[in-house]
This record gives C-alpha cells, sequence and structure tokens, in this order.
C-alpha cells in the first residue's frame, strides 16, 4: 500500500505547483482543500485498519479539506478580492525557485540516512518540497490569504513527514500538533476578517505604519 | 500536584468566561494567580518525582523559568485590576482568559519533559497571546498583531519539523523511538548524525524566531509596542524564558550527542547579532515601548551568547532569566503608567515623567538603570559572569563586542531614557485622567524590589537551585 500512498504525493507535489502559479485565491484555496484530503487518506493507506485510524482521517479530512478552506473563503467573499495582485515576486519566478526547492529537497533528502522500508519512497522529499513552497507562498505573497494559503501548506509539508514517525508521537501529542495548527489558522482567519474590515482590503503591504525609518 | 498546576489557570479561564462584570474579572485573575504563585512555591520545595512515565519532570531548569513566570504573571495581575480600570471601554473578558490560558500553557512548558508536548504548549503561548496583543484595536495594533501570529507561527512550525527529524533519528537509529528528553539523552550516542543535526539547525530557527534572536527578531517591536503594557511585560519576560528554555532543552541534547560546538557557535553568532542590531535600532528610537523591544532583543541575544559560551556563563544566563524577566516587568509597567498618562507612546510628547507622575517616572529611570546592568541591580552580576567568563574561556572577540554592544545600548537608551523623565512636560501634551494608585505602581515596585535584593543577596536555596540548574547544562 505504501506505493499507492507514494503515488498520492507526486499529486501533492503537482498542487504546490498549482498554488505557486495561480492567482485566483479561491482556486487556490481549493487546491489546498485537495492536498488536505490526499493528506487525510494517506495515513488509512499505510497503515492497518483501526477505528482510532479511522477517527483519524476522518477529523484531517474534515478540518483540512472543508472547515479551514470554507473559513477562508468567506473571508474572501466578504472582502470582495478574487485575486491576488502585484505579487512580491512574479509567478514565473516563484514557480521556477519552486522546481528548484523542490529538486533540493530531493538532494538533500538522499543525502539522510534512511529506513530500508522508507527508502524507495518519496515521502522525505515531498515533505520538504511542500514545506518550502508554503514557505515561498508566505513569503512572496501580498495578501493576507495567501499567506494563510501558504501556511497551510507549510503545515501540510510537516504532516507528510508525521506519517513516517507511526509509534514515536504518541497520538495525544500529534492530535495536540494539530488542534494547535488548525486554533492558528482560525485565529488568522479572524485576524483576516479584522483586517478587511479596518482597511477595506486583505493587502497585508498597507500594514506598514510600524515600519522603521 | 503538576496536573493542579495546569488546570488551575485552566479553570480561572472558565471563571473569568462566565463572569460578566469587567470590575471583578481582573480580581478573580489575581485570585487564581496568587494560587498558581502558591503552587508553583509547594512545588519548588518539595518537587513530586517524576510521573506519568518521564512526560512530567521538574528539573532546576524548569523550576528557574517556573518560578520567573509564575511570579511574574502574579504581578501583571495585579497590576490589571488598577489598569483594566482606566480602560474601562472595552471588555477585558478575551484579555483576562489569554492570559490564564498562556500561564497554564506556560507552565505546561516548564514541567514536561516531552518534546513534543513541550512544543504543543508553547504553541499554545503564542496563539493564547495573540489577541491580547490586539486589545486596542485598532489598525496598528492588527498590523502587529499579524506579523507577530504568522513570523512565531511559522517559527515554531519550522521547530516542529525539526522534532519530527529528531524523532526520525530514533527510528533510524532502531532504538526505542521517543520525544522523551531522557530517553534521547540516553541513546543520544546511537542516533543517525545526520537526522540530528539537520533537527538541530531546525529547533534553533524555530525557538529562536519565538525567543525574537536576530534576524528573526522582526515581529518584537511591532507586537511590543502596540501591546499594552502588561501584556508586553509578559511577552518580554514570560514568553521569551519559555522560549529560552525550549532551547536549552535542545541544549542539553547537544551536550550528550557531542555536536555541542555547531550549535555553540551557531547561538555566539546569533546572540552577538541581536545585540548589535538592538544596539543600532535603540538610537534615536521615538517610541519608547518599541526602545524595550529592542532592549528584549538585546537580552535574549545576551542569553543566547551566554549559553553559547558555556562554563561559567551558564550559571550567569540562568540567573540572567530572573534578573531579565523581573526588570522587563518593572520597565513594561511602568511604562504603560507613562503612556497612560500621556496618551502617547512617542518620546516627543512624553517628557518630565518624573515631575508628573514621580513613582512611574522614578520606577522606569530605576528599571533603565537595572536593565542596562548597573549596580546594584540583580541583571549587573548577571552580565559581568557571563562576560567575565568569556575573557576567562579566551574568548576575547566575543567579550569584545559584547561589552562594545552593552556600552552602545546603554548610550542610546540613555539618551532617549532621560530626556523622558528629566525636565518640563511640554505646554501642549495632553493629560489624562490617569494618575499613579498603589494598584498601578505597586506591582512594578515590588518587581523592582525584587531586582534590587537578588542584587545584593542570593537566597541559599535560590543559589543551590542556579547550581543544580547549571550542573544539568556542564559539558563533560
Amino acid at each position: 500500500m505504501f506505493s499507492i500512498a507514494d503515488q498520492l504525493l507526486v499529486l501533492v507535489l503537482l498542487i504546490n505547483f498549482i498554488s505557486l502559479g495561480t492567482s485566483r485565491l479561491i482556486f487556490s484555496i481549493r487546491a489546498v482543500a485537495t492536498q488536505g484530503v490526499i493528506l487525510g487518506i494517506l495515513p488509512g493507506l499505510m497503515h492497518p485498519f483501526s477505528w482510532h485510524l479511522v477517527a483519524i482521517t476522518v477529523v484531517i479530512i474534515a478540518v483540512k479539506g472543508f472547515v479551514i478552506p470554507l473559513l477562508l473563503s468567506r473571508a474572501v467573499r466578504s472582502a470582495e478580492i478574487k485575486r491576488e495582485f502585484e505579487p512580491f515576486l512574479g509567478y514565473v519566478p516563484t514557480l521556477l525557485l519552486g522546481a528548484v526547492f523542490t529538486a533540493l529537497s530531493f538532494g538533500f533528502a538522499g543525502k539522510l540516512p534512511m529506513l530500508p522500508e522508507h527508502q524507495n519512497y518519496m515521502f522525505v522529499p515531498a515533505s520538504i518540497a511542500t514545506l518550502m513552497t508554503g514557505f515561498l507562498v508566505l513569503t512572496t505573497r501580498r495578501k493576507a490569504i495567501s499567506q494563510v494559503i501558504g501556511y497551510l501548506v507549510m503545515e501540510n509539508g510537516i504532516f507528510i513527514f508525521g506519517l513516517l514517525l507511526a509509534g514515536a508521537m504518541p497520538v495525544m501529542v500529534e492530535a495536540g500538533a494539530l488542534l494547535d495548527l488548525l486554533v492558528g489558522t482560525f485565529v488568522m482567519g479572524i485576524v483576516i476578517n479584522q483586517i478587511s474590515r479596518e482597511f477595506s482590503s486583505l493587502d497585508t503591504s498597507l500594514l506598514t505604519s510600524l515600519k522603521e525609518e | 500536584m503538576f496536573t493542579a498546576l495546569i488546570l488551575l489557570p485552566l479553570a480561572g479561564a472558565v471563571v473569568t468566561w462566565l463572569i460578566p462584570y469587567d470590575r471583578l474579572r481582573p480580581k478573580v485573575l489575581a485570585l487564581f494567580t496568587f494560587a498558581h504563585l502558591g503552587l508553583t512555591i509547594q512545588l519548588l520545595s518539595f518537587t513530586p518525582p517524576e510521573s506519568a512515565g518521564g512526560w512530567f519532570h521538574l528539573d532546576a531548569l524548569g523550576k528557574i523559568v517556573l518560578l520567573s513566570t509564575s511570579v511574574l504573571f502574579f504581578t501583571c495581575a495585579l497590576y490589571s485590576i488598577g489598569y483594566l480600570f482606566y480602560r474601562r471601554e472595552r471588555s477585558n473578558r478575551v484579555l483576562c482568559i489569554g492570559l490564564l490560558v498562556c500561564l497554564s500553557a506556560a507552565s505546561l512548558v516548564t514541567i514536561t519533559h516531552h518534546l513534543g508536548l513541550m512544543w504543543v504548549a508553547l504553541e499554545t503561548t503564542t496563539i493564547s497571546m495573540a489577541p491580547l496583543i490586539y486589545f486596542n484595536r485598532n489598525a496598528r495594533s492588527i498590523e502587529a498583531t499579524w506579523k507577530y501570529l504568522l513570523i512565531c507561527s511559522v517559527g515554531v512550525a519550522l521547530a516542529l519539523i525539526g522534532l519530527y527529524f529528531l524523532a526520525y533519528s530514533t527510528i533510524v537509529a532502531r532504538v526505542e523511538p521517543s520525544l522523551l528528553l531522557d530517553d534521547l539523552i540516553r541513546d543520544a550516542g546511537k542516533l543517525s548524525s545526520g537526522w540530528v543535526h539537520a533537527a538541530f539547525v531546525f529547533l534553533l530557527v524555530g525557538f529562536g524566531t519565538k525567543m525574537g534572536l536576530a534576524p528573526l527578531h522582526t515581529w518584537k517591536p511591532d507586537a511590543y509596542g502596540e501591546a499594552p503594557g502588561l501584556v508586553g511585560a509578559l511577552l518580554s519576560g514570560g514568553l521569551v524564558n519559555l522560549a529560552f528554555l525550549a532551547l536549552v532543552r535542545v541544549y542539553q541534547l547537544c551536550l550528550a550527542t557531542k555536536e555541542i560546538a555547531f550549535f555553540q557557535n551557531a547561538l555566539i553568532v546569533m546572540g552577538l547579532f541581536s545585540m548589535i542590531v538592538a544596539a543600532i535600532f535603540m538610537a534615536r528610537q521615538a517610541d519608547f515601548k518599541r526602545m524595550l523591544a529592542y532592549s528584549s532583543v538585546e537580552h535574549v541575544g545576551i542569553m543566547a551568547v551566554a549559553l553559547g559560551l558555556g562554563g561559567k556563563a551558564i550559571f550567569g544566563v540562568l540567573f540572567h532569566v530572573l534578573a531579565n524577566g523581573l526588570t522587563k516587568g518593572v520597565l513594561f509597567l511602568s511604562s504603560g503608567n507613562i503612556h497612560r498618562s500621556y496618551n502617547s507612546k512617542s518620546t516627543d510628547h512624553v517628557r518630565g515623567a518624573l515631575r508628573r507622575l514621580p513613582w512611574s517616572g522614578g520606577l522606569f529611570l530605576a528599571g533603565f538603570i537595572a536593565i542596562t546592568g548597573s549596580p546594584p541591580f540583580a541583571p549587573f552580576i548577571s552580565e559581568f559572569t557571563i562576560i567575565s567568563s568569556a575573557f576567562i574561556q579566551g574568548q576575547m572577540l566575543v567579550g569584545a563586542i559584547f561589552l562594545i554592544s552593552l556600552t552602545v545600548i546603554f548610550i542610546g537608551m540613555a539618551l532617549t531614557v532621560l530626556p523622558m523623565v528629566m525636565g518640563e512636560a511640554p505646554a501642549d501634551s495632553e493629560t489624562t485622567s490617569y494618575r499613579d494608585s498603589l494598584w498601578t505602581v505597586g506591582p512594578p515596585l515590588f518587581l523592582l524590589l525584587l531586582v534590587f535584593l537578588l542584587g545584593v543577596w542570593i537566597p541559599e536555596p535560590l543559589m543551590t537551585l542556579l547550581r543544580d540548574a547549571s550542573a544539568l547544562l556542564e559539558e563533560h
């Protein structure tokens, strides 16, 4: 079953590029939601059946695939913005950088010792590439929504790595970590709504009154 | 006992949530933090053995941070009774709940030896503080909150992947997979070094962001500048120490894996860089709360350098955790009073604070003298120990940069603080209804007395605690 999971990771990597390359916010929210659903399926493919696994799968798909995307698309609608205008770095350069980072993460992962049973799969490079993609989106985009999307992609990258750690991380801690990231995103969603009320836009480059002269 | 320490503030959060009166809430807050302080002292004197399979273990390092956090929270809660009286225009429900949730998570950070659980608690403190920075509900505070939330969340997310790397290194090494500090230290020799090395880099960057080490400090001036004084005090005196404790845990691991030299050098470089950045931005700072934020950048720099130096500096840095936390409390609380009275944080408007507010102005001045490392206050002892340790170890360059930065920072800070407190208030400056009262002056005065006391005399139990804690961080 590991090999099916491995093939799904290809999809995850493709979605990374979609989130790097699109300017339509709703589209990129949907892309990240799809990524979340795929990630939700992965644990079920890698571990034998148990009720606790079912619970985790349901929670992850619900949260990453539906709750957070709904929250974000509501913010997009209420702020009446559709596109990411003028990112700090254009789409083509970020796509190229994304490709470079993806290649680098394959190189990085190749250098690190792996368990033999994980050797031929691309969990580690996919995780690091997704993490880097998220970071790239986060740093190059102007809109608060895009930055949250970047954060979500980063979180997904971390999640992929977590799949290899079955057993090392107790369920409680794993759930705690997920919950924290979720609450973080919720608070960000609330802050986004406040930004749109205060500035009537979601452009974080307007947030410059605290700049150091 | 451990459970009580965590659950008590949470129960307080529920109670403050249910209370409908703004006047009553801060008093309940103070009551719960007082009970927490009592529990803390109880725990320090009769420490229960580790429980839940090593998950909860209050060692000397945790004790120091727990003590400083608990004292600071209690003082700030007392202060909030007076402060929130002047902020009756808005509900303080979120503020009180946030403080108590943060206190609960902070206690958890200090008593757990499970790195994953520690991470969860640390991220909880980050999130619970975000609504408090947004207390003023204006455009500037939302900008500060956004920056704080985003940068710190990304930081701790990087720390999480660092922890995952660490966990994977145990799997690759075929030892029992675990994130318990004691297990990791025991198996340190067998861990896969590539993964451990990568983990250390991510953990340093992650916890360094949360602590505000340059160049990852950019959220700090905004958050500290826009948050109410008491939140600033808790951020710079409390949360900083928690992040430092997390770094210390990584340091303990590094000691065990013999990869310590790399980590120490990274700490020294980042620490010195923070001090230099603070020295540059401290000069000509027109906003006194932002100035305090750069002072915080300086002091996390000092802590990082000292940890990197090792040896006798370890004693200095552990003492500095207490000294810096308490002194920052004095500075932020008194600056909050000055801000209230002048309704401005700009040094152009704030002049002659000593004449208008003899108590708050005096406390601010004394806090400035203390934080810049002048005797007879506690930071003098810690900073002196660190500097002398640098020279004893032959790290002349480190010692020199350290001393020069301290001097430049002293001058820069004096140029801002002295005109603020001396002279006459400008004729056109705003006057609010704020007057110094027991509730707003008492708490920072209490902290200043502590800072003074620790500067002239370290009680025997505290001395033992500091020695035990430094023994945990000795190189073998």
